[in-house]
């Protein structure tokens, strides 16, 4: 299966060894596989470590268990941000990137070299930071304000993570240039790699960010510098902090695109349309950041309104047409598949048994009814007071990085593990469950945490009793209900967690060989998956009954929770 | 963009011997199929409009003394 491929491109060009997938018939250049490897392998590694933390903060702010003593509460938290925000999912998203990149296009990897170079810095960052929380200095939270001050080694873990994945990022771009000259593609690049430049170019931004502001605050740590001004560095920081999660969804759509292609053969409804939703998110959507400072009273409401109210809907229309056109694309595939009875069949007979598709597509609905929708209402200004700093907010975002992209992950997990490692999973009926039970307790955790927020329990406290507090204050009952069920859910999306990592560890480990004659995926693929994900081409039909259904429920779910929320808003403010 | 692929063979032959005209690409897609003019929009707008425009702001509150 291996071959050697350098005659065709040309003496100057470096030698690239491919092998073609005899599944997929993706070309796989070595470099960008053992590369794309490490960086998932990695990302699952912090996966594991994170989703830990984050269980023990579940338990803790389930006021029946309280499991961790306040100041560990604080410090795991730390670290339970730090691992999932950042590491897990950027480990991974740079993966996405040279499979988008590289495999796609079915060129080589540029600056393989620097490639690794960029990986052994973000380890080291991700390492450091582990350790400077731990050991318990450096107990900032994820957004570390000014003026708490952490250890110099978190502020400087930071910065090395972060200049490892901007190298990570241009390798990506250099692999564009590469696959461009020496012509592995025709015309535009394929939607998926559009997806992936998109989450690129969001990553640029993200990352300089980070830079900028955490240098100084590095230097701040080490006496260098006499004072950070706190909002200063809240607005450059969010400028990383909530771009970093804009990465995220314009590389988990780049994945719904790429698992409805491979699984179901689904080309883009349309190229053109798609395309203008990506960009919609280039030119907006880091503007979100914004959304994280409208309480602030030393920025003025047009700053907020514009980058928020105006630029962020564009971005948000971009995703709505995503979440068009994907179930779209499925549709369509599905009919074209034989599945044309009525207005659901395309639906009810789509591969659920396949974790990939089922992830992908929890992931997708998740993503849009319950981060989509909450996101909206969050950056609304004047919505904005009624939840702002409440566990409503961590309920939004983990119903957009849990229920959406840490879900399109697994299952593009699922999808990529036997392709590039050539094992296949190793327990494919565990395997069907886990976006399930993954899927549940993550909509659990998002729900509870945003019902609790909604009753004005605060984010980011240990104790919701205030047993301590000097200033008493009782919450309804209610709230204490949804912490317990926010708890159960953690517990829930933990074992969900757990069936993953142990079926992707065990699978890599032990799985049943690929690589032999005969050998079958549990889990096929399309007959066309290559050419359905590396190519460009629209499918070029409005047809879809289930989807226009389907989309007019959300639109609905999305009007009424939208001025549901206008409704509470008036209560505050009663003219008499 | 051409719905047929990007290499989409749209070129008119008045002629065996004739030269295939170049097929005309519209400017939206010689936009979207450079994605280095897409990496300068895509960090420059919110450079602009979030961060030196915040940065602005922050700057211009006066600071008791």
């Amino acid at each position: 299966m291996t071959t050697i491929d350098t005659g065709a491109i040309g003496a100057a060009v470096p030698r690239a060894e491919f092998r073609t997938c005899r599944f997929s018939g993706l070309r796989i250049e070595a470099n960008a596989e053992k590369l794309i490897k490490f960086n998932a392998v990695t990302a699952v590694l912090f996966l594991a470590l994170g989703g830990l933390m984050g269980l023990l903060v579940a338990l803790t702010r389930w006021p029946a268990v309280q499991i961790l003593p306040a100041d560990w509460f604080y410090l795991v938290l730390t670290g339970h941000g730090a691992n999932v925000l950042l590491f897990w999912i950027i480990f991974f998203e740079i993966a996405v990137l040279y499979f988008a990149g590289a495999v796609v296009l079915g060129s080589r990897l540029a600056a393989p070299k620097w490639a690794w170079t960029g990986f052994v810095l973000m380890v080291v960052g991700a390492v450091m930071a582990n350790y400077a929380v731990l050991r318990g200095d450096s107990t900032v939270m994820f957004t570390s304000y000014p003026p708490l001050q952490a250890s110099q080694w978190f502020y400087l873990s930071l910065v090395l993570f972060a200049v490892g994945a901007l190298i990570a990022v241009f390798v990506f771009f250099g692999t564009l240039v590469v696959a461009k000259a020496e012509k592995t593609y025709d015309g535009s690049v394929p939607l998926v790699t559009f997806g992936a430049i998109t989450a690129a170019i969001i990553a640029v931004f993200t990352l300089a960010s980070g830079a900028i502001i955490l240098v100084p605050t590095w230097l701040w740590s080490l006496g260098l510098v006499t004072n950070i001004d706190s909002l200063m560095y809240k607005v450059v920081w969010w400028g990383m902090g909530h771009s970093s999660q804009q990465i995220n969804v314009s590389a988990h759509v780049a994945i719904w695109y790429a698992i409805a292609a491979m699984v179901v053969g689904a080309k883009p409804l349309s190229e053109k349309v798609s395309r203008m939703a990506y960009f919609m998110y280039i030119l907006f959507l880091q503007l979100a950041s914004a959304h994280h400072i409208l309480a602030e009273p030393g920025m003025s409401s047009a700053w907020k309104i514009v980058n928020t109210s105006y630029m962020m809907y564009l971005a948000v229309m971009g995703s709505m047409i995503h979440g068009l056109t994907v179930p779209g694309a499925i549709e369509a595939a599905q009919r074209r598949n034989g599945f044309t009875r009525g207005a659901f069949e395309w639906l009810t007979k789509a591969p659920w048994g396949n974790p990939a598709f089922s992830g992908m597509f929890l992931s997708l609905v998740m993503f849009g009814f319950i981060g989509g929708i909450s996101g909206v209402v969050l950056g609304t200004e004047q919505l904005n007071v009624l939840m702002h700093n409440t566990i409503y907010v961590p309920g939004h975002f983990h119903g957009t990085v849990v229920a959406g992209t840490t879900l399109a992950f697994m299952a593009a997990t699922f999808l990529l593990v036997p392709l590039l490692f050539q094992r296949d999973i190793i327990w494919p009926r565990l395997a069907k469950w886990q976006p399930y039970v993954f899927g549940l307790g993550a909509a659990g955790i998002s729900l509870f945490m945003m019902g609790a927020g909604t009753l004005g329990v605060p984010r980011r406290q240990w104790d919701i009793s205030l047993a301590d507090a000097v200033l008493r204050f009782e919450f309804p009952p209610a709230a204490y209900l949804m912490m317990g069920l926010n708890g159960i859910s953690g517990v829930l999306a933990a074992t969900g967690g757990v069936m993953f990592i142990v079926i992707i560890v065990a699978t890599i480990l032990a799985g049943p060989r690929l690589d032999r004659p005969g050998a079958k995926l549990a889990f096929p693929l399309h007959d066309k998956a290559r050419e359905r994900v590396s190519t460009y081409g629209s499918e070029g039909t409005l047809k879809l009954p289930g989807t226009i259904i389907l989309v007019t429920l959300f639109f609905a779910a999305f009007v009424l929770y939208y001025f549901v929320n206008w409704k509470y808003l008036s209560e505050l403010w009663l003219f008499r | 963009m051409s719905e047929t692929g990007g290499g989409a063979e749209d070129r008119q032959s008045h002629s065996p011997e004739a030269e295939p005209a170049p097929e005309r690409i519209p400017a939206m897609q010689q936009i979207l199929d450079n994605p280095f003019l897409l990496l300068f929009l895509g960090v420059t707008i919110p450079t602009v409009i979030y961060l030196i425009w915040g940065i602005m702001e922050i700057a211009g509150i006066p600071v008791e003394g």
